[in-house]
């Protein structure tokens, strides 16, 4: 088992991950917040995603039915930050993790 | 202000465990001859009762433990294995079952996912039903194996292959994957076999030759680029060829332990190897209170412990020494550093040990409890 802290890096390897995408946490993935540790974590096989804050306001709202637009603009509005910005950061860091096998698109 | 509850956060305390694996019991319908059970393996009767694993799991919760390995032998052949799923979904822990896929029919599948079933690892034990079934010594496995690999997918959990690597399979490292892909895996596991216990007994049926080792090494690396985002493959390196030690456990007592079917909590499946821990049992004893202060846990963590040349070695906290049963097992001293090293004096000695294993022609001695004694 390994305990990979998430990085926000360059994502690549999804390259349709469009606005209207939805996403979600499939079956076998979970999302749970580390009282030990502090933090919330993504549980999967064998491993165990350490979320910074950011990854996690974001995969709190990856709920399966709101598109990445939606997300895009509740985060924008929720942290009164440049939209544009917040778009990147997020289809980054949700590409990211489709590769990893701990996200899917619907 | 100092408080009890500030105290126990003290610097002194080691960090919380990530993973527990339960050993729910040694009994198993395969006789995989690099079993990572114990030699002595322990008896049904022997085993922890339903009640008190509850108790562990809820232990294992509020120390920190995120994910809990139901494995054994095969935890199937446990009775009340809902009542166990149930219980770690309960405390909000991450359940992966770890079987051998031979036992378990579509209405267990459903009753388990019911109970709150994150994920299931499946063993095959080659790509094909000759070679699964000489190695599992049990005719017909291997089909029960896939047919149980399709009722995992078609109830909608999630499904990892896992199969360890020896000679005698070795050469279908890309059968396997085309079969992970097949059964709609989402990972697959390709671990070379590790040399203690049973393995060790065997090694001169299981070592590869190093040519093989390196050749399969490749094959997993291209598999891994090639279908990334579409199966996920961990490698669990052949360390006798290497230069470098294994991080064995991500360092002793670190992350994780290991609760065995009598209720032995180890470092590692290997540690009862090592003569003169003292380990303690949850009979006796918390899993909080174990993690924190068994002599057991206390014996090899951090680098105090260590050789000089590992404590001033960059990589000390990056290998954590390697394996300590395997310097055991092979330079007869448990504080060694772990002889695959490049830097260990045995290291030249465990590379000719493997050659020559790997040239010979034994058979398996299959894994089964040893006679009844009187």
């Amino acid at each position: 088992m390994s305990a990979d802290t998430h990085s926000n890096g360059d994502a690549g390897g999804v390259p349709g991950l469009h606005e209207s995408d939805v996403v979600k946490i499939p079956r076998g993935v979970r999302l749970r917040e580390d009282k030990a540790r502090g933090g919330w974590v993504l549980l999967a096989p064998e491993r165990v995603f350490q979320l910074d804050p950011i990854a996690q306001q974001v995969l709190t709202r990856v709920d399966g039915e709101r598109d990445i637009a939606a997300i895009v603009d509740d985060l924008a509005e929720t942290f009164a930050a440049p939209r544009e910005r917040i778009l990147v950061d997020v289809r980054a860091m949700l590409a990211d993790l489709i590769t990893k096998n701990v996200l899917e698109v619907t | 202000m100092n408080t009890p509850s500030e105290a126990r956060q003290s610097p002194s305390m080691q960090p919380p465990p990530i993973g527990m694996l339960a050993e729910l019991t040694h009994r198993c319908p395969l006789q995989c001859p690099y079993c990572s059970n114990p030699v002595e393996l322990t008896r049904k009767r022997e085993e922890l009762d339903t009640e008190t694993w509850q108790r562990v799991f809820a232990e294992a919760a509020e120390l920190g433990v995120l994910q809990v390995h139901l494995s054994g032998g095969e935890p199937a052949l446990r009775q009340d294995l809902e009542a166990l799923v149930a219980s770690c979904a309960e405390h909000g822990l991450y359940s992966n079952l770890i079987t051998a896929g031979v036992n378990i029919g579509r209405a267990r599948l459903e009753a388990l996912a019911d109970a709150g079933l994150d994920h299931v690892q499946l063993s095959v034990q080659g790509a094909t039903a000759e070679v699964n079934d000489h190695i599992a010594n049990l005719p017909g496995a291997f089909d029960k194996k896939l047919a149980f690999a399709r009722e995992v997918t078609d109830v909608g959990l999630p499904l990892t292959l896992n199969t360890v690597i020896h000679r005698a399979n070795l050469h279908q490292i890309p059968d396997l994957v085309e079969l992970a892909l097949a059964l709609g895996a989402r990972r697959l596991e390709i671990a070379h076999a590790q040399y203690y216990g049973w393995a060790l007994q065997n090694r001169g049926a299981l070592m590869p030759p190093r040519e093989q080792v390196m050749e399969a090494l490749d094959l997993v690396e291209a598999a891994r680029g090639r279908l990334k985002g579409k199966l996920v493959i961990d490698a669990v390196v052949p360390d006798y060829y290497a230069r470098l030690p294994k991080p064995c456990m991500n360092g002793w007592g670190r992350q994780s332990l290991n609760v065995t079917p009598a209720g032995k909590v180890l470092p590692c499946h290997a540690a009862e190897t090592i003569p003169g821990l003292e380990f303690w049992n949850v009979g006796e004893h918390s899993l909080g209170d174990i993690w924190q202060h068994s002599p057991a846990f206390n014996a090899y963590r951090g680098t105090d412990w260590m050789p000089d040349a590992c404590q001033s070695c960059d990589r000390r906290e990056i290998d954590w020494g390697g394996c300590r049963c395997q310097a055991l097992m092979l330079t007869g001293d448990a504080t060694q550093m772990d002889p695959v090293c490049e830097l260990s004096p045995y290291h030249d000695e465990i590379q000719t040990l493997a050659i020559i294993d790997s040239s010979r022609d034994d058979e398996f001695t299959y894994r089964r409890f040893s006679r009844q004694p009187a």
